[in-house]
């Protein structure tokens, strides 16, 4: 591994170089306090390096010939771990079988489509489907909602809310025949006490909010959704250097990714559609470009037939590519309620 | 928040210091690098650099709100919680009471369908006397078709607010609230906005309208990929324009036909032969509305205006509520099919209501014109 791939200063990195440390593997066998005398710096100083060297270099040699490496899972933990993993549901029972049982934790999940059909509405949904109690098989957890178009309506979410609590209660009358579930106590209110509502008004302050998360998150531990709504807006308008944008883009959408991980919560990011010439015709894609479309694990497209909206499960590395028709009414309205259409692609 | 100067974050000050010397100013100046660039220029290790940008970045941030403290500041502060009614009974409950306040609302149909009538009617609305159930504000008004008549307008006042527009002097007072600005270029209008940004928190403004931007921009680009960009900057000012002084802004937009070449379908459905029918946000299957899919994100309501056949054949207007329309019902799963409101549109609008209930509207359309 070449020195230019360290992550430590300019300087430093002149000063080993010029010292004749030109390959990580040089580091492996010196001590700080020799690296200290030849680069001329202090000895806490090379310390520092050195810890940044050895973790690079371990990052570095993955090329299996160590059989256990820190940080490493075996398949058959992350199997079993999965299984456990709870799932939020949409609300809409082909949706959820499609996408194998509800968005996923630990994961980024991307939802796309045109204009009014039903992104912001599928997030609120979510934001309120995650805070369903775990007697309920649900998760029990609280949502951040990050606006960046105005688009979140507040009476809306109120209404979900109602409508979702109906459906608990419901459910608690049934299930209380057999086992006197003690009663619900939970007021509409209460899902919206649980949202946080981040309203982001330019692109610098979605990155400020999103590097913030990770804090915000470790003192609000019960946070088990963040929802975008919509990540493209403002990087939509007067970006000139497409470099920089995809730069920030991807360095976002790793932080997300990482945020999912490490609080095992649900990333939902929700993006615009634009036209795309390919194959000498116009058709529709999601914004944000091709590098963009690498970012998130899961892809989801909404779309018209018709007049049906339909799912489409663009990318996924372990749901097979499926669609089917979504937003089916609570009371399965012969009108609302679709069969499922499978296809592999 | 993002312009906020890094020397006044507290950042310690040998840090602070860099920053500055490197013109890194701003908290945006800062996000807009990635660690590993900013580690680059600033010359300092990553740990340094990563504690910087999280502070940053929390000060950046603007502060979280719960949506129930959301939801009581709008009961607390605001009229019917942030909603202009439009007396459209139907329409007012499918928008949860009237047209939002900090949002753009946008009214999208063919010519001659009403939209200027139902601006006309919205202006007044806003500019009546709060016990008469108004706004009591003024009305900035963008007449971009010159398509603004201060005598139909009065003529809508009188039919529909007979008890007010009969008061001596209240027509001139009411009228004298409304403020028409006709800009006949992109350009112009760009100014107008800007003026109208300063003037809509110390002029008590409680309504925008923009009748039609299609027309501005219709007129000056012809090449798509201009308008998007210029469109751009417009999208975004209005946007915070309605939020920040928290106001509905309506916009009405035209319809054209639809390109060939235009595309309406992912790529996959092509692949898979979908039976696809043709997408419903093309009403009349031929037109589709004007300005964009650019555009069409941006606009948080959007009301389409169409004609539909009637009983005893006569046209009716009717309004779908393309966003909003599932708000009718609080349903679990988030979204249903939209369905149309159909009621005579033009009858209660024009405020012949009482009058003309069993009358075929195809009549009052006529009366109109008579007038006109």
């Amino acid at each position: 591994m070449e020195m230019s791939r360290l992550p430590v200063s300019a300087s430093q990195r002149a000063k080993l170089i010029s010292a004749g440390y030109t390959s990580l593997s040089s580091l492996s066998s010196v001590s700080p306090f020799d690296l200290a005398r030849d680069l001329k710096i202090s000895d806490n100083e090379a310390h520092e390096i050195l810890k940044v060297a050895s973790h690079s270099s371990r990052l570095g040699s993955s090329d299996g010939s160590h059989a256990i490496v820190h940080g490493a899972q075996t398949a058959w933990d992350m199997l079993h771990e999965e299984e456990l993993l709870a799932r939020i549901t949409t609300s809409c029972a082909d949706l959820d079988n499609i996408l194998g049982g509800g968005i996923n934790c630990k994961e980024v999940t991307e939802i796309g489509g045109v204009p009014g059909i039903g992104k912001t509405q599928l997030g609120i949904q979510l934001a309120v489907n995650v805070q369903i109690p775990v007697n309920y098989g649900g998760l029990g957890g609280k949502a951040i909602y990050i606006d960046t178009e105005g688009s979140f309506m507040v009476e809306r979410a109120l209404q979900v809310a109602k409508a979702c609590l109906e459906d608990i209660l419901e459910y608690n009358g049934s299930v209380r025949k057999k086992f006197q579930v003690c009663e619900v106590k939970m007021q509409p209110e209460d899902f919206l006490e649980n949202m946080f509502y981040f309203r982001i008004c330019s692109y610098s302050e979605q990155i400020a909010v999103i590097n913030y998360l990770e804090k915000f998150i470790s003192e609000n531990k019960d946070v088990k959704a963040v929802i975008i709504d919509s990540v493209t807006f403002h990087f939509r308008q007067d970006f000139e250097d497409m470099a920089l944008r995809t730069r920030l883009l991807s360095g976002m959408a790793l932080k997300l990714m990482k945020l999912a991980k490490k609080f095992s919560l649900a990333v939902v990011i929700l993006n615009q559609v634009t036209t795309k010439y390919s194959e000498g015709s116009f058709h529709l894609n999601l914004a944000l470009g091709d590098s963009w479309s690498h970012a998130c694990t899961n892809r989801v497209i909404l779309y018209w037939n018709g007049n049906e909206r339909y799912a489409y499960i663009d990318k996924s590395p372990s749901l097979r590519s499926a669609s089917a028709p979504v937003f089916c009414d609570r009371e399965r309205d012969p009108e609302f309620s679709f069969k499922l259409v499978n296809e592999s692609k | 928040m993002a312009n906020k100067l890094i020397s006044q974050m507290g950042l310690p000050k040998s840090i602070t210091n860099i920053f500055a010397a490197r013109n890194i100013i701003t908290a945006k100046d800062a996000l807009s690098l990635t660690e590993f660039e900013l580690m680059e220029l600033l010359d300092v290790g990553l740990a340094e650099i990563m504690s910087a940008v999280a502070q940053i970045s929390e000060i950046a941030c603007p502060a979280y709100q719960t949506a129930l403290s959301l939801l009581e500041q709008r009961i607390q502060n605001e009229y019917l919680a942030g909603h202009l009614p439009t007396r459209l009974k139907g329409l007012d409950e499918a928008l949860c009471g009237g047209i939002p306040f900090g949002v753009l609302t946008e009214l999208v149909g063919p010519a001659g369908i009403g939209k200027t009538q139902f601006c006309l009617k919205l202006s007044l609305l806003a500019s009546l006397p709060a016990n008469y159930g108004g706004l009591d504000g003024r009305v900035i008004y963008i007449d971009a078709e010159s398509k603004f008549s201060s005598r139909r307008m009065i003529e809508i006042g009188v039919n529909s607010f007979p008890e007010i527009f009969h008061m001596e002097g209240m027509a001139q007072e009411m009228a004298g609230r409304i403020l028409v600005l006709r800009p006949t270029s992109l350009s112009e209008f760009t100014e107008s906005l800007q003026q109208i940004k300063v003037s809509l928190l110390q002029q008590k403004v409680k309504l925008v309208v923009i009748d039609s931007m299609a027309a501005l921009v219709s007129g000056e680009y012809e090449q798509g990929l201009p308008r998007q960009h210029s469109l751009g900057w417009h999208i975004s000012f209005i946007k915070s324009l309605a939020e920040f002084s928290r106001i509905p802004i309506v916009v009405t937009n035209q319809v054209r036909s639809q390109g060939r070449d235009e595309a309406s379908q992912y790529s996959f459905q092509v692949q898979s032969g979908d039976d696809t029918v043709e997408d419903p946000t093309r009403f009349d299957s031929h037109v589709v509305a004007a300005l964009g899919i650019h555009w069409a994100h941006a606009v948080t309501v959007r009301l389409v205006l169409e004609t539909k056949s009637g009983h005893l054949g006569h046209k009716m207007c009717c309004i779908k509520a393309d966003d909003y329309q599932r708000l009718s019902r609080p349903i679990l799963s988030c979204v249903e099919k939209s369905k149309t409101f159909q009621f005579p549109f033009s009858a209660c609008l024009l405020g012949y209501c009482s009058a003309v209930t069993k009358l075929p509207i195809i009549k009052i359309i006529r009366l109109y014109l008579y007038f006109h």
